[in-house]
């Protein structure tokens, strides 16, 4: 190991040779191998994808003030819907956390001194950026009006639309989740530095090799779903389309075999955050760590049997629905086992309430709301009216705004000193936090209440008794919006202006707070010390306390 | 306004919808229950373990009884939703013996509504009181799926095949009837209404409408314009099976399974007649897929029902 000694726990005023100084340059930028530098670059390409994605959100809930259509025409309206769901979903929720927070903390974490496969790792960067920049690119000249779930026969035989092309955008986008999930997979197995045992990873670790697994077995089917759509568009081969002697069913079953594992990739990274910042601001271990191990698997594994509880009126037999049903209400149960293990961290500790911490409490509250609508859909009865109404745009994004989103903040936020060696307002930090509970709240909770009147979604116009839950949707929309830009403008300026941080300012646990902050290439001067998970009853060590 | 105050957009209007929200409300108020107190606990528990506030915090030693509570509990509430939610569902699934058959015919972007009696209308669909009405659904041509919310029915309009619904009004007056499978450029204006009248204006309007032909009459005049009875007529000349009474029949294919001659196998031995052959035929049958609507088939599907003698046809045609 390197010989030179840090103090940590003590700043540095000027760390010698941080990754951002180690080699200067555009180039040394984009042929980087360094994990740390890679994870900046999905930072900034995701950011730029999701406020994309979010201006075509505004201008829905624009578009939806007026009964009639107060914007778009119905064309419009159609890609724009289509454009929201395809960013969203594949270019900025997938790899939200997993590339940019897992990319960069996974090796700190477990103390080694990078991903298993750098090389592979900067090419999973160089194909999302190659089938983000191209699939963006067909969706805004020309668009695809299908919706992000493409469904047949719709998009093989009668949509006249760029479907070909945005499946193959994100075809090529699905290599880079494949091969970021085979990376932290074999990192987890193999580069552990000795006395890293299993049941001493932090859950952000554990919920990066769950991803993993989810990422490397599911994301192959979407490639093979989106390959038979683009033999059936092209070739005319009958899969689908029951002119050509095809089942347009097969599609759906192909699809969320896929998609509902997706969304488990969207938020076991955030139960994975939520994990990490609760200790630390309760001052305490987390509730039951080996139950919240086998949750986040258990999660990870039944998730791959639930995908029918998304065809309960799409023609599906009794017995499928059956088994779905019972399958997505097991689901639940770890769900809420973490619900309750995180509000039983907080029993007992010395809490406080920095911004990291608001944003994780915001996502286990959102995140509890979202997962108990996702209960009543799992009911095939209930899902009968409920189905492809608001009910159901409320509840997934509960999930994975309210959820994903927040919590993604939350770690950027949390770790946002050892990423940059900066500090930032806390208290604007603390305001968007807030603002942003708040203006969820205002945006999601009335489409829930249309939802259950019958306002169906994917409607550009609606009846008129609809308006005034649209109009408090889309005021709370505006609140959202801001609260969203809040955190560009302070994170901007402390990146730039921001006090220098440092090497731990939460006193927190983990070996990603032994090194200095930012920390220098090769991640650890100094040999860390592996403690247990979570030791916030024992002192960090190098301190005297 | 207050969120209750919109409840009076979501009408009960059929069977239904009485059961459906107690099961709903029940879950509304479970969930309710549970996200309250979670939250009330983390309150408390900022509160009173914040940092610098004086507190027992001495933790629990042993956490296992306590997860192991929490892991039961709910799962022992969930099997009890999902119990109570089968049953309103299989109840779902199964029409009354009596229901009667309305169909529908769905294309971008508009309902097409046959009425066995042979009345027609498009985008609104006239039902009586009180009646037990099942409606066999097709598409023309993607998805589509029926929404009535005032009903709490849905149900997807594949292309490929028949799908049903069921539902016995209570209440006469309009009901919106919704697309709720995005179908491309206007699924925003598929929509239309369901009006529910008292019998006897629902005679008078069937009455009214009447087109001097039932659905089946329309079949059979079709049977013989396409020149179905061209092979399968009593006097064919052409080796091709007797279709007479054949609805309901088990028939027995060349590949040595059986099928129920049913509405979906009807449909498949017109359009796709490749895909099952009888047994004992030569596959000769030449597809109408290109020549016949799905509304026409509907009607000949109709026809081959009325030809079924007797009262007990369903295990007629069973030999072994």
């Amino acid at each position: 190991m390197n010989a030179t000694v840090v103090t940590p726990g003590l700043p540095e005023l000027e760390p010698p040779r941080s990754f951002y100084t180690h080699r200067s340059g555009l180039l040394g930028w984009l042929l980087t191998r360094d994990h740390k530098r890679i994870a900046i670059l999905y930072t900034i390409t995701i950011t730029l994808f999701f406020f994309m994605g979010g201006v075509a959100a505004a201008m829905m809930r624009i578009n939806l003030v007026e009964p009639q259509g107060a914007l778009l025409s119905a064309e419009t309206y159609n890609k724009t819907f289509t454009f929201h769901g395809v960013v969203m979903v594949w270019f900025f929720l997938i790899p939200s956390i997993p590339a940019t927070l897992g990319n960069f903390l996974l090796p700190l974490m477990i103390g080694a001194r990078d991903l298993a496969f750098p090389r592979l790792n900067l090419a999973s960067w160089y194909l999302f950026v190659i089938g983000g920049c191209f699939t963006i690119a067909c969706l805004l000249l020309g668009g695809v009006d299908t919706g992000w779930t493409f469904y047949t026969p719709f998009s093989t035989m009668f949509s006249n639309s760029n479907v070909i092309l945005v499946a193959v955008g994100v075809f090529v986008t699905g290599f880079s989740t494949i091969l970021t999930g085979l990376n932290f997979i074999v990192t987890t197995h193999k580069l552990r530095m000795p006395g890293m045992t299993w049941f001493k990873l932090p859950l952000f670790v554990w919920g990066m090799y769950a991803v993993s697994l989810v990422m490397v077995l599911a994301t192959p089917v979407l490639a093979m779903t989106l390959s038979l759509i683009g033999l059936e568009r092209i070739a005319h081969v009958g899969i689908f389309d029951p002119a050509l002697g095809g089942d347009p069913l097969l599609f759906q079953h192909l699809f969320w075999f896929y998609s509902h594992p997706a969304v488990y990739i969207m938020i076991l990274p955030a139960m994975g955050v939520a994990s990490e910042i609760i200790p630390c601001f309760a001052r305490r271990g987390i509730f039951g760590y080996r139950f919240m191990v086998y949750a986040l698997i258990g999660i990870a594994v039944v998730g791959f049997l639930v995908w029918g509880h998304h065809m309960f009126v799409a023609g599906m037999s009794a017995t499928a629905t059956l088994v779905f049903s019972i399958l997505s209400f097991i689901i639940a149960v770890p769900s809420a086992i973490k619900v309750f293990n995180w509000t039983a961290t907080l029993r007992r500790g010395r809490i406080s309430f920095e911004a990291p911490m608001l944003y994780a409490l915001g996502f286990v509250g959102l995140f509890m709301i979202g997962g108990m609508s996702g209960l009543m859909l799992a009911a095939p009865a209930l899902d009968i009216p409920l189905h492809a109404t608001y009910f159901v745009i409320a509840h997934f994004h509960y999930v994975m705004v309210g959820g994903t989103v927040m919590a993604y903040l939350g770690g950027i936020h949390y770790w946002w000193p050892k990423i940059t060696g900066r500090l930032y307002s806390e208290a604007w930090a603390r305001f968007a936090a807030i603002l942003m509970f708040f203006g969820f709240n205002f945006t999601f909770f009335p489409q829930y209440v249309l939802g259950y009147l019958g306002m169906p979604r994917r409607y550009h116009a609606y009846p008129p008794e609809f308006q005034t839950l649209n109009i408090l949707s889309s005021t709370g929309a505006s609140i959202l919006a801001i609260s969203y830009l809040i955190p560009v403008i302070y994170l901007g300026w402390s990146l730039f202006r921001g006090a220098r941080a440092p090497d731990n300012p939460w006193g927190a646990r983990g070996l990603e707070w032994q090194t200095t902050s930012p920390p220098p290439k090769q991640n650890f001067l100094a040999r860390p010390v592996v403690q247990k998970a979570y030791a916030y009853d024992e002192p960090a060590p190098g301190t005297q306390a | 306004m207050s969120a209750s105050g919109f409840l009076h957009l979501l009408p009960n209007a059929s069977t239904n919808a009485r059961p459906l929200d107690m099961l709903w409300w029940t879950m509304v108020g479970l969930c309710a229950i549970v996200a309250i107190g979670v939250f009330v606990v983390m309150f408390v528990f900022c509160i009173r373990y914040r940092k610098g506030r004086p507190a027992d915090r001495q933790l629990l030693q042993d956490t296992l009884p306590v997860e192991l509570t929490w892991t039961a509990v709910p799962f022992l509430i969930f099997m009890g939703v999902f119990v109570w939610s089968l049953t309103l569902y299989a109840r779902s699934r199964t029409p009354p013996p009596n229901a009667e058959t309305i169909y529908v015919v769905a294309k971008q972007w508009m309902w097409k509504v046959q009425h066995p009696t042979g009345q027609r209308e498009i985008d609104t669909l006239h039902v009586p009181l009180g009646v037990p009405i099942r409606l066999t659904m097709t598409s023309q041509d993607v998805i589509h799926s029926f929404f009535v919310p005032a009903f709490r029915v849905k149900q997807d309009v594949l292309p490929d095949r028949y799908t049903q619904l069921w539902f016995t009004a209570t209440e006469t007056g309009d009901y919106r009837l919704y697309c709720t499978q995005y179908c491309g450029l206007d699924h925003s204006k598929m929509g239309g209404e369901v009006i529910v009248m008292a019998p006897r204006a629902y005679a008078r309007w069937l009455d009214r409408n009447a087109t001097g032909t039932s659905l089946a009459a329309q079949g059979a005049a079709l049977f013989r314009a396409k020149g179905c009875s061209g092979c399968h007529g009593a006097n064919a000349s052409v080796h091709a099976p007797d279709l007479d009474g054949v609805y309901g029949r088990i028939v027995h294919l060349s590949d040595g399974s059986t099928v129920v001659a049913d509405d979906r196998y009807i449909h498949d031995s017109i359009m796709l007649p490749d895909k099952q052959i009888v047994a004992g035929y030569a596959p000769i049958m030449p597809s109408f897929s290109g020549d016949l609507t799905e509304s026409q088939v509907l009607a000949i599907i109709a026809y081959l029902k009325s030809t079924r003698p007797g009262t007990q046809p369903a295990h007629e045609g069973t030999k072994q």
